[in-house]
């Protein structure tokens, strides 16, 4: 059972070694990396791949950890014991499992996603040590101990808004994806859009890199708006030599607006090639 | 064997636990890696570094290792010398030469600091432990550790410590410090402002209670929205100069309200603020805001609060045309008083202690435009700053 991409996901070496060490060993894995990299992508083709079930809890601000075992719908019961329902009596029609529950109850080994744990409060990532760790927890309403059937494969995605503690980080595998180069960023387009011819490609990819390289930019676009782009391109039929000219003549590129998105970054490329065109006519 | 590199990192200074140590084997013996040391490399990161900022210092610690080095400490040029390599690149590179960075590559840059290292070294000779160290492998210090390309290395890497090296020669502060910044936290919290916005998602029970009494006994949810921190906060910060005796301390603080306020928006000047702000201090002129268009774009509920130590000479307050770095049209005092009326909730931070700001003339001058509002930027005097800004 070894995890080596696939069709709709490029992998790395360093990453699949980050997976499989992570499925082997059964411990959560940490990935952090640029926006737009395919973090959460991550979990979904890992469990298409190694055809597990999967399971996914995405953080909020809000988010609290116990949510993600379960929560006790305390408003219900009440709203029951008014209208007389039979149900009242027991409290365990009132627990509602949440995601690390329902993964732990898998019939196979699961995939379980907790996505973006950063955006949570800072004592979040704590909370959840001991159910991570022995892949247990205890239910208090009902005194009941779930423990998972199998090991859960985790994988936990940061966008290092907070820092996280030690004492979880210590638990994790981590690794950190890196923006993709230009040769591995053909092979993912390559999977993604098979049929786009290679001088289309490589226009769009040299507006893509120059874009990104560009100084000042707030938000410099990642790959997932690179394939959003790429699609624009194919669906309204843009020609490569368009793209050249764009490259050439440094005016913006058809379709920016999957690129760029923000006002100020719209405004400060077009000052650059105002700049550049100025300069080579000058 | 393997224990010998526990401790190269141990001593290396990146935090590696008994317990991450035992994934690591455990990993090993559950044939998780085919055996190259590629695959094993690329495994011990996954297992024992849990931060990409520490990842350059994996990787010199890795090949020092693996190619048999024995005083690893030596061959790192000891611990990565951030404040001498901030100074010497101060000392050794022209304010031209720093502007030519940004257009210089990546072999370019290498070959200048080289040069300048080898320089530096000479003349210092014996004097200093850095440079002797620095002398005898400078690229340890750089993070660029030629044998270390070979493992694992691609093209971002290069990229990479280029990056990383921009980080050192420009001061832009560094929010992730958490040096001492818990009292500065406690400090900041004084500032909060807490108000209800937003969606209902909290029950209200007092509410609650009454509705369902007045409803006869019938449940009646009540709900209201979760309490945030509304305090909005503005933070201009001097940088360069005489601020750089002070970046510790700033990048404390940028780091404690960082984390404290939701809306915190910051801005960059040098000594006294004119005509533009920097969003970024590296680039100064590319990322210039004009101050009007501050004034114009925050309304004055902002809590707004300098820091800077307020040392310059008179004229750069008084005169126009009086600013180090360009012309301004107007005096940095017009600036400052602009930005007070359209401010009320204004404060002045200065990291120079308050016993010292009657000596300069700049601050006295400074202080009678803002109006004894001006606070030392110690636990103490960020309290009483607070309690001001939320007068």
């Amino acid at each position: 059972m070894r995890f080596e991409g696939s069709e709709r996901y490029v992998a790395t070496g360093d990453l699949t070694m980050a997976v499989n060490a992570a499925a082997t060993l059964k411990r959560p894995l940490l990935i952090k990396g640029e926006p737009g990299t395919g973090k959460t992508l991550l979990a979904e083709e890992v469990a298409t791949a190694l055809g597990m079930p999967y399971y996914e809890w995405h953080i909020k601000s809000t988010s609290k950890a116990q949510q993600g075992l379960y929560e006790y719908d305390a408003v219900s019961r009440l709203r029951d014991s008014q209208l007389g329902d039979e149900r009242v009596h027991d409290i365990a029609n009132y627990i509602v499992p949440g995601p690390v529950w329902r993964a732990f109850e898998s019939e196979r080994p699961p995939v379980l996603l907790i996505d973006e744990i950063d955006k949570a409060d800072i004592e979040f990532p704590n909370d959840l040590l001991r159910e991570l760790d022995r892949m247990e927890f205890h239910v208090y309403e009902t005194q009941q101990t779930v423990t998972a059937r199998h090991r859960p494969v985790i994988i936990i995605t940061s966008n290092n808004e907070k820092e996280l503690p030690d004492a979880f980080l210590r638990r994790c595998f981590f690794h950190y994806i890196s923006f993709p180069d230009r040769e591995t960023m053909e092979r993912i387009v390559q999977v993604h859009f098979p049929g786009l011819k290679g001088g289309l490609v490589r226009e769009a990819l040299e507006l893509f890199f120059g874009l990104r390289e560009m100084p000042g930019v707030k938000k410099r676009p990642s790959t997932s708006e690179l394939l959003d782009w790429l699609k624009l391109l194919m669906a309204e039929d843009v020609d490569a030599s368009v793209l050249r000219e764009s490259n050439q003549e440094k005016t913006l590129p058809p379709l920016y607006g999957a690129l760029l998105k923000n006002e100020q970054d719209t405004q400060l490329f077009e000052r650059l090639m105002f700049m550049a065109r100025r300069r080579r006519q000058g | 064997m393997l224990i010998s590199f526990l401790q190269a990192l141990r001593e290396a200074g990146l935090r590696v636990s008994v317990t991450e140590f035992l994934t690591l084997l455990e990993a090993l013996q559950a044939r998780v890696t085919p055996g190259s040391v590629e695959d094993f490399y690329f495994l011990a990161r996954a297992c024992l570094v849990k931060d990409e900022t520490r990842f350059d210092r994996f990787d010199q610690v890795f090949s020092a290792w693996f190619s048999g080095v024995e005083d690893i400490a030596s061959a790192l040029g000891a611990d990565i010398p951030e404040e001498w390599l901030r100074r010497q690149a101060e000392l050794s590179l022209s304010e031209a030469e720093k502007a030519e960075l940004e257009g210089m590559g990546w072999d370019e840059l290498m070959r200048t600091l080289r040069e300048r290292l080898a320089e530096q070294s000479e003349r210092h000779q014996g004097g200093n432990k850095w440079i002797g160290t620095a002398g005898r492998s400078p690229y340890g210090a750089w993070g660029y550790n030629p044998e270390g390309v070979r493992i694992g290395q691609d093209r971002s890497r290069h990229r990479r410590a280029v990056k990383v090296w921009d980080q050192r020669t420009f001061r832009n502060l560094d929010g992730d410090q958490a040096l001492e910044s818990r009292n500065l936290k406690l400090a900041l919290r004084r500032l909060r402002r807490f108000a209800r916005e937003g969606a209902g998602e909290e029950l209200d029970l007092d509410d609650t209670i009454h509705a369902t009494a007045r409803r006869g006994g019938q449940l009646d949810l009540r709900m209201v929205p979760e309490r945030h921190n509304a305090a909005r906060v503005l933070v201009f910060f001097d940088i360069g100069g005489s601020m750089d005796d002070h970046v510790a301390i700033c990048e404390a603080l940028f780091s404690a309200a960082r984390s404290e306020f939701k809306h915190l928006t910051y801005y960059y000047f040098h000594n006294c603020p004119y005509e533009t702000l920097w969003r970024d201090a590296t680039r100064r002129h590319a990322d210039a805001v004009p101050t009007h268009e501050i004034l114009h774009t925050f309304d004055p509920d902002y809590r707004v609060i300098i820091v800077g130590d307020a040392a310059m000479s008179p004229y750069e307050v008084k005169l126009p045309g009086a600013g180090v770095e360009h012309w301004n049209e107007e005096s940095g005092e017009t600036w400052l008083r602009r930005i007070v009326d359209t401010f009320p909730h204004l404060v002045w931070l200065n990291p120079e202690p308050s016993r010292f700001w009657d000596a300069t003339q700049s601050n006295t001058m400074i202080r009678e435009v803002i109006g004894e509002r001006m606070y030392p930027l110690t636990p103490d005097g960020l309290e009483a700053a607070m309690q001001a800004l939320n007068r």
